[in-house]
């Protein structure tokens, strides 16, 4: 099973997935990541999904889980460079990703990320 | 009394190519087509009947041909159908002067291949029309589906037509690949020039709506008439918390304003002084 890398940037953890994703990698992924939050103190992650290419619904799924899981660490989540066939796709099935931030490339992710803490105080 | 087929056969075939004259006469007379044209045709169909394997590929050939100019003189499909139809009753005529029993009944196998020739024209009218449409209808997806730039890192789709689910995935497609290309973070769909709305039209424009939002981009939908509002909300369509507005105008400031362009006051000014000046 291949591990997806974490990379920490500041207060701001960035996972970009270059790998086709199977179930297992996406449980490591999800247990690593709040582990890593929890151990960095880390208030944002970011997902960049510029790579991948075929999604289905327990990947989308995933994204929601994992912003679920980080906003009960006080951390948020902005997934980043979705591409247009995979946005279609996760509409066509019905997946809207509640509760999910989206940026168009991971330069907006962090900009949104610092404007949303600004809000926040 | 039964008659060999292929004795009749030879015998009208005979009949056939002896009477040219006659026939090419009399079938003139009967569809009211140039002599030219049928001549043509008749010298064909000859060298056709004439032919060990009967290939009648040329007969096709000229026929669709006569179909096409035809059809471009404003003829109707029956008329040019009713043409090559015509030329049974040229032929009766001969055959009945001759009178025998092959004579009649090679008629009959002849009037079946008379009969295919004419609907072939017809064949041949309805795939050229076909290929139009088609054609037309490629076009038509290619044409109606700019996206252009507003301002920076805004963009609009002026939609004008129908739109149905075809249509609809070509604009959302393109829609998408343009903010991915530019960056920008706000798209206006305008459906200024949509005729219609129906629970369709706005499945397929809230699907945009939502993919663009998956993509990290806000989407305003504007150009909503007053009869389309009407229609939407007699459908009972939710459009959620999408934003909409009723002209592109409002939708632009809007989307200026979200990213954070000061428009206020500053146009106004400047015309101001202009009059002074005047």
């Amino acid at each position: 099973m291949e591990r997806v890398p974490i990379l920490k940037l500041g207060d701001i953890l960035i996972v970009s997935i270059q790998i086709d994703l199977d179930d297992q990698s996406v449980l490591a992924l999800q247990e690593d990541l709040a582990d890593m939050v929890v151990s960095s103190g880390a208030r944002g992650v970011i997902i960049d999904i510029t790579a991948v290419e075929i999604v289905d619904s327990f990947i989308g799924r995933m994204f929601s889980t994992i912003a679920a899981i980080t906003r009960m660490l006080d951390a948020e989540t902005v997934v980043v460079g979705m591409r247009p066939a995979v946005a279609i796709t996760l509409v066509e099935l019905g997946l809207s990703l509640g509760g999910v931030r989206t940026a168009l490339n991971l330069e907006k992710g962090v900009a949104m990320l610092e404007h949303v803490r600004g809000a926040a105080g | 009394m039964t008659v060999p087929a292929e004795a009749a056969r030879r015998r009208i075939v005979d009949l056939f190519l002896s009477s040219e004259e006659r026939l090419l006469q009399r079938w003139t007379q009967v569809s009211g087509a140039s002599p030219d044209e049928l001549r043509d045709l008749y010298q064909a169909l000859r060298t056709a009947l004439g032919s060990e394997d009967g290939d009648f590929a040329d007969v096709r050939g000229l026929l669709a041909e006569l179909s096409r100019a035809r059809a471009r003189q404003g003829h109707t499909p029956s008329d040019t159908a009713r043409l090559v139809f015509s030329l049974k009753e040229a032929l009766y005529e001969v055959a009945e002067a001759d009178g025998g029993p092959e004579a009649l009944r090679g008629f009959v196998w002849f009037s079946r291949l008379v009969d295919d020739l004419g609907l072939f024209t017809f064949e041949t009218y309805s795939a050229a029309r076909e290929k139009i449409i088609l054609d037309q209808t490629e076009q038509l997806l290619e044409l109606s589906t700019p996206v252009v730039k507003l301002w920076e890192g805004i963009v609009a789709v002026p939609l004008v037509g129908t739109l149905d689910s075809a249509r609809t995935q070509v604009v959302m497609e393109k829609l998408l690949q343009t903010l991915v290309d530019t960056g920008s973070e706000h798209a206006v769909i305008d459906i200024t020039g949509v005729p219609a709305v129906d629970t369709q039209v706005a499945q397929h424009l809230l699907k945009t709506v939502v993919a663009a939002r998956l993509m990290g981009a806000e989407c305003v939908i504007s150009g909503i008439r007053p009869q389309i509002a009407h229609t939407i909300v007699t459908l009972g369509i939710e459009f959620g918390d999408i934003v909409t507005k009723a002209s592109l105008a409002d939708a632009l400031s809007y989307a200026l304003r979200r990213s954070g362009v000061e428009i206020a006051g500053a146009a106004k000014t400047r015309i101001a002084v202009r009059a002074e000046r005047a």
